[in-house]
């Protein structure tokens, strides 16, 4: 298949279809709404299962059913309707049910903005559990990680989260399928899935949510096997000239497009470096280690107010560097001019 | 030699129960595995669960079985039965699950009318967290949040679930029965074997509603909570067939 010009929406639907994603059940919102729509279009000729929810929660429920039954499944949604799948979400760790969820970011509540944005980072992983968190930066990017997070949801029995944000679900832009990560070989078999105890020659397969003793011994296993695991195997990042910059950003997604053109208007005026983290979990504190011990800020733009990947940053920082955050603006949201404006200033700051 | 009239179910496990002295779900529980094993469907069947005093059923059960979040019981068995729609899956919830936080799940599976069956027990208590008012709560009736009595001005009257659901043209068989006397057991019993045909003959959505004894909730013996199921309960929620198929 050749290069085609597609919505990030879109392909990352048409990235599932040939993962082999079997079912997707979802639930209209905007700004990720082309994606059940091209389920509902493409999904059922080609041999699988489109089905709409009565709300994100029960989307999100059905995915837990249909994956506790052995299948390759997926939903997407956005803030809103994150925050109402995080209980399954949360269940689905503790019972090592694999899935993928995409999560196309925006700012406002119901009826609010729904401007991109970059405001679930907290969501994907709060709480007693952690889930890969994969951040595409351009549309390429958002259909190969879809694509190989199925394999990874398989292989370590844990959900995959997909963060993109509102910029990269409405982009249109250029995608070779020909070109998505190799498929892993030897997953584990499904042989917990529920298809009845005949299935297993009469031994019946309780999916359960733990209870007592049960339930520390499964939270000690994601802690000590699973976690470490994900941690060594998955971490994925882009550094870019951080060995000699004078000033670091560290962005994801569409922030992190913005910081190079930032980098290309203040070309010539100092070196800027850039750790773009593809895994919001695992994060890539590692990656932070290669910056020039010289350098003198690490600057964090995120298409938010008050910043959130910002902790991990400064956790990576370990007070080496200051690290300050930009963001949206009284009128509107992050932009390439805001970052350079922030870079400006703090390089001033910093040499005074 | 003496032969044993009944025995445990081969669907049920050998984990005791741990409901309450009098408490229906017992009853129902050995109902409904009594019927999965006469129809001989153990082997093809999942359960699922819901949070309450019903949501301990896949700890007792010896068929495939997974719990569920409160109230989204219908949205798990409907993401099972479409992955495996050669599976029987049936969901067991209380009245807060089903009738409370779960109206939208319950209510847009039967829409669907999708290919499952629910076993919906109704005892107008939450009985796990402590006897708190449900949807099905009598008006009048004392619960430890409605401790001067349901009021209907404040809190409307009682759901009604089959009648609810007749108006939806994906249930394809809805019955309301109780489990206050011998001859309502074996009533139940029928109901809830037509329900599980109901699916098996993939006619749509099944549901059964049995009027159930909470005498720890309730302040009562368990004779006395059967007394009530039959002077106060049947009153407000006839018995019978309210949808049924060819």
């Amino acid at each position: 298949m050749a290069k085609v010009l597609m919505k990030g929406n879109e392909a990352m639907a048409e990235a599932a279809i040939q993962a082999g994603c079997q079912a997707f059940f979802g639930y209209p919102i905007t700004p990720q709404s082309e994606i059940p729509e091209y389920f509902s279009r493409e999904l059922p000729p080609r041999g699988g299962l489109f089905l709409q929810a009565e709300s994100e929660m029960a989307a999100m429920n059905m995915v837990m059913g249909a994956s506790a039954a052995g299948g390759r499944v997926m939903t997407s949604t956005s803030g809103p309707g994150f925050c109402l799948k995080l209980e399954a979400l949360a269940a689905m760790t503790l019972t090592r049910l694999p899935a993928v969820i995409v999560v196309v970011m925006r700012s406002g509540p119901a009826f609010g903005t729904m401007k991109a944005a970059q405001e679930d980072y907290r969501m994907c992983g709060n709480g007693g559990y952690r889930v890969v968190t994969m951040a595409p930066s351009d549309v390429q990017e958002a259909a190969a990680m879809v694509y190989e997070a199925f394999d990874i949801a398989d292989q370590y029995r844990n959900p995959v989260v997909i963060l993109a944000d509102g910029m990269i679900g409405q982009m249109m832009g250029s995608v070779d399928f020909d070109r998505m990560p190799p498929r892993r070989e030897n997953l584990p078999a499904k042989d917990w899935a529920l298809r009845g105890s005949d299935s297993r020659g009469g031994k019946a397969q309780a999916i359960l949510f733990p209870v007592g003793t049960a339930h520390y011994i499964e939270k000690n296993i994601a802690e000590t096997e699973l976690y470490p695991a994900l941690i060594a195997n998955e971490t994925r990042v882009e550094s870019i000239g951080v060995e000699d910059a004078d000033i670091v950003l560290a962005a994801y997604g569409t922030a992190s497009r913005m910081c190079r053109a930032a980098m290309e208007t203040l070309k010539g005026e100092l070196k800027l470096g850039l750790i773009r983290p593809k895994t919001l979990w695992p994060f890539p504190y590692e990656a932070f280690e290669a910056v020039n011990p010289k350098c003198k800020a690490i600057i964090c733009p995120e298409i938010n107010i008050m910043g959130q990947m910002i902790d991990d940053v400064k956790i990576a920082a370990a007070g080496r560097w200051p690290v300050s955050h930009v963001g949206d603006s009284r009128t509107d949201f992050l932009t390439p001019d805001a970052i350079v404006e922030k870079v400006r200033q703090v390089w001033k700051e910093v040499n005074a | 030699m003496s032969t044993p009239l009944n025995h445990r179910p081969h669907s049920l496990n050998d984990s005791p129960f741990t409901f309450c002295p009098g408490c229906s779900h017992g009853i129902i529980v050995q109902l409904v595995t009594s019927v999965i094993d006469e129809m001989g469907i153990g082997g093809d069947t999942v359960c699922v669960g819901c949070v309450g005093c019903g949501g301990y059923l896949p700890w007792f059960m010896n068929t495939d079985t997974i719990c569920s979040l409160h109230g989204r019981a219908p949205a798990n068995a409907t993401g099972i039965k479409r992955i495996q729609p050669d599976k029987v899956v049936f969901t067991y919830q209380g009245d807060g699950d089903l009738a409370s936080i779960g109206t939208a799940e319950i209510v847009h599976a039967a829409h669907r009318g999708e290919k499952i069956t629910t076993i919906f027990v109704n005892n107008t208590t939450y009985g796990m967290t402590g006897g708190q008012m449900a949807p099905t709560t009598l008006v009048g009736q004392k619960t430890t949040t409605s401790p001067y009595g349901r009021d209907a001005a404040h809190c409307g009257k009682p759901i009604r679930v089959c009648e609810m659901l007749s108006a939806i043209d994906g249930a394809a068989f809805l019955e309301r029965v109780a489990v206050d006397s011998p001859a309502n057991v074996r009533k139940a019993k029928k109901a809830i074997r037509r329900a599980f045909e109901c699916q098996l003959q993939g006619k749509g959505f099944a549901l059964v509603e049995v009027l159930a004894a909470c005498p720890t909730n309730w302040g009562m013996t368990p004779v006395e909570a059967v007394g009530r199921i039959r002077s106060e309960m049947i009153p407000y929620y006839p018995l019978g067939n309210f949808r049924d198929f060819e």
